[in-house]
């Protein structure tokens, strides 16, 4: 759907050239919810931009269906952004205008008259669970109702894609989770695409399907999200994955010097995650087994977990062991031989 | 006490004061918001980024803000016969007051716009507005209390202007502080004057601070 090429920003900041972004190429498909993940100064916020020009490359193109909408006339420009949707951290409401006012905001913008884009407002605000607040003002709302409105503007005119600009990164933990669970509803039941970006490994195991890691300007690893959690390639992810706590960080390292045996780390994924291995290996092959480190999580619908593990045992149990996980379709990683 | 005080004249002239801030404050804010919204879009990294455009309209601005308001009032002299026929009276200030007060005013308002969170602008353009529906449908009514907050400002200073242009027969309550306290030394109609000057000003604070109040929606 979208396709980033060779895209470089650069700015002019006290007389020197700052790179935001160098050499991007992304690749967006329709329908599926895509996270660019980064620290603050990475380039995200200028990344997202790109999608609907709210920043324009110093080079390279932005192609929406086949068309570069680098090339757009002003007219053209604005036609096309009222077919994406945009939510943001700090929500940029209308303080003086009522919930109904900011919702029909882009549709009056597009000259629909009254009576339809208040009845098209009433639909999203339903759709969000925010119906019965319609007459109220922004500054009477908490901020995960004040989210809500932003999103239902974004959705008000129906767009294809939606892009979310940190949109659950000044809200509290519970509102959070609300608020993606809301996004990958809209997902699901409007096919809508989303791109969002955030600083958290959370908010993208919760609805991502699939994620870039974004530093320096370089988007420095792209994948499934359940690939990219278990096997990161690349220090910047491995480095907001352990921020997260989402990979049990390198604690196991200190236990394992008090332990013998051989050091796996074990990542299941689906099915094989509730499947009780490690007592089965241990009573079929007649090894030890203790856990030094793990984590079970949910990465969108797919549960995953990652173990790592000391294997006690005969030399010939620990050569049936690797076998035996091939066999129950569960990766590993030797650590310690 | 208040041997010299001719209420009648005193009413008269308070009327006239009323009405010099009234009607310039009516220009003012007709001429000065356009200007004021306009150095405010042309200004650096706004939706109207116009180097030439700012500096100019910036250039005048500064000009007859720096220009003291004695002096503006006998410059605009022949400009004040031009347009609305006497350089006198109620009628002859205006255009001197609205000279001087609009280029203040459009500042505020270029303040008031300037104050807005960024994220505004930046949504509108995201959804695809025109920098016209921007400006009419969602950074002036944003503004709208500040602006109401700077009108109120603006008419407080016109009343003190309008008082000065008594100097050269600008009518209302100043030019009767000037011929009856200054000039013959009736220091009661002088201090009755100023009097009501205070309680003006007082009732536009008190009165727009309200208004501000009611509208505000932060």
């Amino acid at each position: 759907m979208i396709d980033l090429e060779n895209i470089r920003k650069t700015y002019e900041s006290a007389g020197r050239a700052v790179n935001a972004l160098v050499d991007v190429n992304l690749n967006i498909r329709e329908g599926e919810v895509f996270g660019i993940i980064g620290r603050s100064g990475a380039g995200k916020s200028t990344l997202i931009r790109m999608l609907n020009l709210l920043e324009r490359p110093t080079e390279g193109s932005v192609r929406v269906d086949g068309r570069d909408i680098t090339a757009f006339s002003d007219a053209q420009l604005r036609e096309y952004r009222r077919s994406v949707g945009m939510v943001f951290q700090h929500f940029n409401l209308l303080r003086s205008r009522t919930v109904m006012d900011n919702v029909c905001f882009p549709l009056r913008l597009s000259g629909m008259p009254r009576a339809d884009r208040e009845a098209r407002a009433r639909e999203v605000l339903n759709l969000v669970g925010l119906s019965d607040q319609a007459h109220k003002y922004p500054g009477q709302l908490s901020g995960g109702q004040q989210q809500r409105v932003g999103i239902a503007r974004a959705l008000a005119s129906k767009p294809r894609l939606l892009l979310c600009d940190e949109a659950t990164s000044a809200l509290d933990p519970e509102t959070t989770q609300s608020i993606l669970r809301l996004l990958g509803d809209i997902n699901q039941r409007l096919g809508l695409t989303i791109v969002l970006i955030t600083h958290g490994m959370d908010v993208i195991r919760a609805v991502c399907d699939r994620v870039a890691v974004i530093e320096g300007g370089r988007i420095v690893e792209t994948g499934q999200v359940l690939e990219v959690f278990l096997h990161p390639r690349h220090d910047a992810t491995r480095a907001l994955l352990s921020e997260s706590g989402l990979d049990g960080g390198e604690g196991w390292r200190t236990l394992a010097q008090g332990v013998a045996g051989r050091l796996l780390r074990l990542s299941f994924r689906g099915d094989s995650t509730a499947t009780p291995l490690l007592s089965r290996l241990s009573r079929d092959l007649g090894l030890d087994l203790s856990i030094l480190q793990g984590s079970v999580g949910r990465i969108k619908d797919t549960p995953y977990g990652q173990l790592v593990v000391a294997a006690e045992g005969s030399g010939a149990a620990l050569e049936a062991l690797a076998p035996a996980l091939d066999a129950a379709g569960v990766d590993y990683e030797v650590l310690r031989p | 006490m208040m041997a010299n005080v001719d209420w009648w004249m005193i009413g008269e002239a308070t009327i006239d004061t009323l009405l010099m801030t009234g009607f310039s404050l009516l220009f003012t804010v007709l001429i000065g918001l356009p200007v004021g919204v306009l150095l405010f879009l042309s200004s650096p990294g706004q939706a109207m980024d116009n180097r030439i455009v700012y500096q100019t309209v910036a250039f005048v601005v500064n000009v007859l803000r720096s220009v003291p308001f004695l002096i503006l009032l006998i410059v605009m002299i022949p400009f004040s016969r031009l347009v609305v026929g006497t350089a006198l009276g109620v009628q002859g200030s205006i255009p001197p007051l609205v000279a001087s007060a609009a280029p203040f005013f459009a500042r505020l308002v270029e303040n008031v716009l300037r104050e807005l969170d960024p994220g505004v602008s930046e949504a509108c353009r995201a959804m695809g507005a025109t920098s016209r529906q921007t400006v009419l449908w969602a950074l002036l009514p944003e503004a709208t209390t500040g602006i109401l907050a700077a009108i109120v400002v603006t008419a407080i200073t016109l009343v003190g202007y309008s008082a000065m242009s008594g100097v050269i027969g600008g009518g209302g309550l100043g030019d009767l502080a000037v011929r009856y306290g200054y000039q013959r030394y009736q220091g009661d109609v002088m201090a009755v004057t100023v009097v009501i000057l205070v309680i003006m000003v007082q009732v536009f604070q008190v009165f727009g601070d309200r208004w501000v109040a009611r509208l505000n929606r932060r």
